[in-house]
């Protein structure tokens, strides 16, 4: 624990570097104390991953009457691994790009204490210690969303949505806890898991729910992922790359720890819900990700699409536990894990990457971008390295994972269970769905932002980015690279981690030869063997041709029909290329087009001007949320009636509130 | 080095140069059909393999803007369809690495391979390409997900998602390939088939018309050697596609003993399934006319539906 604590301090004591120092040294030492933190925090997870021993420490210091609580598990473990993975990343990157408002005092100390939450709220181990530094890391990056309010104007809605959905949330997850508390005294987990047994059925599903819902905002499961699209994007990005891979992620460690950990899985039902959520995100996910033309709102709806699979995943192992198959439960609940792991690595690094593109463009509109792999060599390869991980190219991070997944919801349709084996069908058709789904919006991500030629002028004269914010970027793309690569060096871990909670087996069911191996079910992928056979392949081509044909490309002019005045504006757009997805898909996602023709004055057969607009709201936001809010403000209006400004009013009022107290009471 | 080695080296090596060399035939032998059918006599059926031939010996042309993406993509395009042929159950149960022939591996590099094609088709900053692109990875993202779920109904009834553990437990039980969940999968993969490899009526693959252009749009902008490598690699695309329709529905003859003569065996049964699929599929282009491309997605979901229900027959049908 002494490791662990000590990572913590090293955070504290950035914070405290944040808040005090003065402009020029303040984000160098903070970012500095920051990284070693996250490093010692690394060092502290993967101990207690490849021993298994549960560290356990306990203060009264800190929390007034309940004292901190802190237990340092497998499972917490994977998950401060991944937040310390990308700690480091994101504090590296803060050195070249924090300026003006994200330099700020606040905002420097807000960011250490996100950071310091990330790294806690897995190893919280009662309730009291848990909502404090669950609210901590709301708040904390709820600052670091208004910091860049300079360069993002929507940044205050995005941070109202969020302060609201992720304060129902915590309001949700603290009525749970509530509710599993009622069943007896004590408010430290390990109390809580024996209480859990004692409950009925019902008192401990309507925790779970109650649960669920604040960890599934958090998650940002649809339909309670508005504030996601908007929080991301306005965040700056390192704060976006943290909030996407770690604090996202703790939405999904928190339904496995209370569900699976604490509640004892309880009904098939219970993860039919959550895989539904799951199922729900990947697609409408997905999909969105496609028809978005801003970098970072795309980059956020990809990651709903990730957490539906997570989702799946989690909701798939507690189903397949439930119904008698445990070791078809674990390879689900590892592929969950991974993914997680993986999805930090490649979606810290394309959000990272989105910052560097804003840098040094100005704007994230793909429609405005273009050629940077020109310009900006580095960054491009690490947003393909990302981009090929997110759309699960064989041997890089995203296909590992996914492929475990789908092993696991293969061999769950033995399951005899009617719900179970639908939640698997379900999960498969999500798996594959957003597969090509994912590829359209990446595809569009890397050929229309990064290759063909400029389309606006600060595209043009883009120049790569500061040396920290490229090492911070390739450190995330290196952690995909090799989790896709040699997976088998996190099998254990992974195994360590994915067991809590879950009926065990004696042995582990996957095993890592050359790559992953699955010990009692048949299946079995290795990536270094597959990338060996691609390499094999592309030097065969090299050699043949250097042998037939001369080496150097003449470059010529591209073919323009006959007529040579090709601009990048006649180039496909983003829009332009998801358009006939979205077209496909128009039931899902309601597109507005507005066409405006003003005609000139002589004819109208001839056009002046000619105005094209396309939007694709989110349906849920426009649907689901926006009646409540006109509800809520209407009423907020109404009762605004009853202040007149009168005295006598206020006096009747707060009678007329004392006689009703007391007859209810 | 055992047995064990040379003949998965030799299935590997056997099944490569197959489909790579059969890949093309297959091509030529699709327009010589269609040619026959119109009352033309045709090129021969050996054509695309002069093509190739020639266009490998020509001058390399790249477009002014285009990056080393363009160079690079035809490479992966070839490599990733390679790779797959390399280790899937085509003329033996047991080639190199086929221990990792999932369905996932499988999918997901024919993916990766479309995912390049399309890069190296924006890259040169034409409208073409992106047109060209688009329209290709709207189809592939329709298809694709056709394509797994309809191997998953066959991996439900084998219970493992490994290709060649799929076609050893078709050989076993020889009563499954006319069970209902197959022929569904078998429906589903016919028209995704159909799309992946461009023909009528998802796109004409002897088309230059921009309106219905979609893998030849993406293609323009290569030259020479690029082209010879992005037609082998579309080539060999249809004949692995070919190939496993025809492997996973009719098993017989591939090569399941570590013998030199049930390999040989193993290519000739080969090259006759693909070829009958191949004449199936020519059969299909000249009785159709091409769809119109916004009508296509209904044809794609119908695939995907299909496939679906495969799954749930061969689920309710244990």
């Amino acid at each position: 624990m002494g490791l662990y604590l000590s990572a913590l301090g090293l955070c504290a004591a950035a914070v405290v570097a944040g808040a005090l120092l003065p402009r020029r040294p303040r984000v160098a030492v903070a970012a500095m104390l920051g990284t070693a933190g996250c490093l010692v925090a690394l060092a502290a997870s993967l101990r207690v991953l490849v021993t298994g021993e549960t560290v356990m420490y306990h203060t009264t210091q800190v929390l007034p009457f309940t004292g901190l609580s802190l237990s340092l598990d497998p499972l917490g473990a994977w998950f401060v691994m991944t937040s310390a993975v990308v700690g480091v990343a994101a504090c590296v990157y803060l050195v070249g790009y924090a300026r003006e408002g994200v330099a700020s005092r606040t905002a420097m100390a807000m960011f250490m204490v996100f950071l310091l939450t990330l790294l806690a709220v897995p190893v919280a181990s009662s309730v009291a210690s848990f909502m404090f530094l669950w609210e901590m890391m709301a708040l904390s990056s709820l600052l670091l969303i208004l910091s860049d309010q300079a360069r993002h104007g929507d940044a205050r809605s995005a941070a109202i949505w969020y302060a609201v959905m992720t304060h129902l949330g915590a309001a949700s997850i603290l009525l749970g806890f509530l509710v599993m508390g009622a069943a007896g005294g004590g408010q430290e987990f390990a109390q809580l898991g024996v209480q859990a047994s004692t409950m009925s059925p019902w008192a401990r599903g309507f925790a779970f729910f109650l649960v669920l819902m604040g960890f599934a905002s958090k998650a940002g499961a649809v339909p309670l992922h508005v504030w996601l699209p908007k929080a991301h994007p306005a965040a700056p990005s390192p704060v976006s790359a943290l909030m996407s891979s770690s604090m996202v992620a703790l939405g999904v460690y928190g339904i496995v720890r209370v569900g699976v950990d604490l509640l004892h899985g309880g009904s098939v039902w219970w993860w039919v819900v959550v895989a539904l959520l799951g199922v729900a995100s990947a697609f409408y996910g997905g999909l969105h990700a496609t028809t978005s033309t801003d970098l970072k709102r795309l980059l956020a709806y990809s990651t709903i699409d990730v957490v539906g699979l997570v989702l799946i995943g989690v909701g798939a192992a507690g189903a397949l536990n439930d119904s008698g198959l445990p070791g078809v439960a674990h390879v689900a609940m590892m592929a969950a894990l991974l993914l997680v792991l993986a999805h930090a690595g490649f979606k810290g690094a394309l959000f990272l990457a989105a910052g560097a593109v804003e840098r040094a463009t100005g704007t994230r509109d793909l429609d405005l971008l273009g050629g940077l792999i020109h310009s900006m060599p580095v960054t491009t390869l690490v947003v393909v390295v990302g981009a090929g991980s997110i759309m699960a190219v064989p041997t890089l991070s995203g296909f590992s994972s996914e492929w475990l997944l789908l092993q696991g919801l293969l061999h769950g349709f033995s399951a005899t269970s009617t719900p179970t084996v639908i939640v698997m069908l379900l999960g498969v058709i999500a798996l594959a769905l957003t597969g090509g789904l994912t590829a359209v919006a990446f595809v569009k991500v890397v050929g229309i932002g990064f290759l063909g030629r400029a389309r606006s002028p600060g595209a043009a004269n883009a120049a790569e980015v500061a040396v920290t914010m490229r090492v911070a970027m390739i450190w995330l793309s290196v952690v995909a690279v090799a989790i896709g690569l040699v997976p088998g060096l996190l099998v254990a871990a992974v195994n360590r981690a994915a067991s809590t909670g879950l009926a065990r087996d004696s042995a582990s069911p996957l095993d890592h030869g050359t790559g992953l191996v699955l010990t009692q079910l048949r299946g079995a992928i290795a990536p270094a063997a597959l990338l060996g056979g691609l390499v094999v392949v592309m030097v065969v081509v090299v050699l043949l041709n250097t042998t037939m044909a001369q080496r150097r490309a003449r470059r010529v002019d591209a073919w323009g029909c006959g007529r040579d005045v090709a601009t990048p504006r006649m180039q496909y757009t983003a829009t332009s290329f998801a358009e006939p997805l979205q077209r496909v898909f128009a039931d899902v996602l309601r597109p507005q087009a507005d066409v405006e023709v003003t005609h000139v004055a002589e004819s109208r057969y001839y056009e002046q001007s000619l105005l094209y607009e396309n939007r694709v709201v989110d349906v849920v936001e426009a649907r689901g949320y926006r009646p409540i809010i006109d509800a809520v403000l209407r009423a907020g209006r109404r009762a605004r009636g009853l202040q007149n400004g009168s005295i006598n009013r206020y006096l009747a009022l707060g009678f007329v509130a004392v006689v009703v107290a007391l007859v209810v009471a | 080095m055992s047995v064990a080695f040379w003949y998965a080296a030799a299935a590997t090596l056997l099944q490569v140069a197959l489909v790579a060399l059969g890949g093309p035939l297959l091509v030529g032998l699709m327009a010589k059909v269609k040619a026959r059918s119109e009352g033309r006599v045709g090129a021969p059926i050996s054509q695309p393999l002069r093509d190739l031939y020639k266009l490998a010996a020509k001058e390399r042309l790249h477009a002014r803007h285009a990056s080393v993406v363009l160079g690079l993509a035809p490479m992966v395009v070839l490599a990733s369809t390679a790779v797959a042929v390399a280790i899937s159950p085509l003329v033996s149960t047991r080639p190199w690495l086929s221990s990792s022939a999932d369905i996932l591996v499988i999918v997901y590099l024919l993916l990766t391979g479309s995912a390049a094609a399309a890069l190296g088709g924006l890259d040169a900053a034409t409208a073409f390409g992106g047109m060209g692109a688009s329209r290709a990875m709207t189809i592939g993202a329709l298809a694709e997900p056709a394509l797994l779920v309809a191997v998953v109904a066959l991996s439900v009834q084998s219970r493992t998602s490994n290709l060649p553990g799929i076609v050893g437990a078709t050989l076993a039980h020889p009563d499954w390939v006319l069970s209902p969940s197959r022929l569904l999968a078998l429906g589903a993969l016919v028209i995704v088939v159909i799309a992946e490899t461009g023909r009528i009526p998802v796109d004409n693959p002897s088309t230059h018309l921009e309106l219905t252009m979609i893998h030849e749009a993406m293609t323009l902008e290569y030259a020479g050697r690029e082209l010879a490598l992005v037609s082998l690699g579309e080539a060999m695309r249809l004949g692995l596609l070919f190939s496993l329709v025809a492997n996973l529905f009719v098993p017989w003859g591939i090569s399941t003993h570590r013998t030199a003569i049930s390999l040989v065996a193993g290519a000739a049964f080969l090259a006759l399934k693909a070829t009958v699929v191949a004449l199936g599929v020519v059969l299909i282009e000249v009785r159709s006319a091409k769809l119109r491309l916004f009508r296509l997605p209904e044809l794609l979901a119908g695939g995907f539906v299909l496939s679906v229900l495969a799954v749930v027959t061969g689920l309710v049908a244990r």
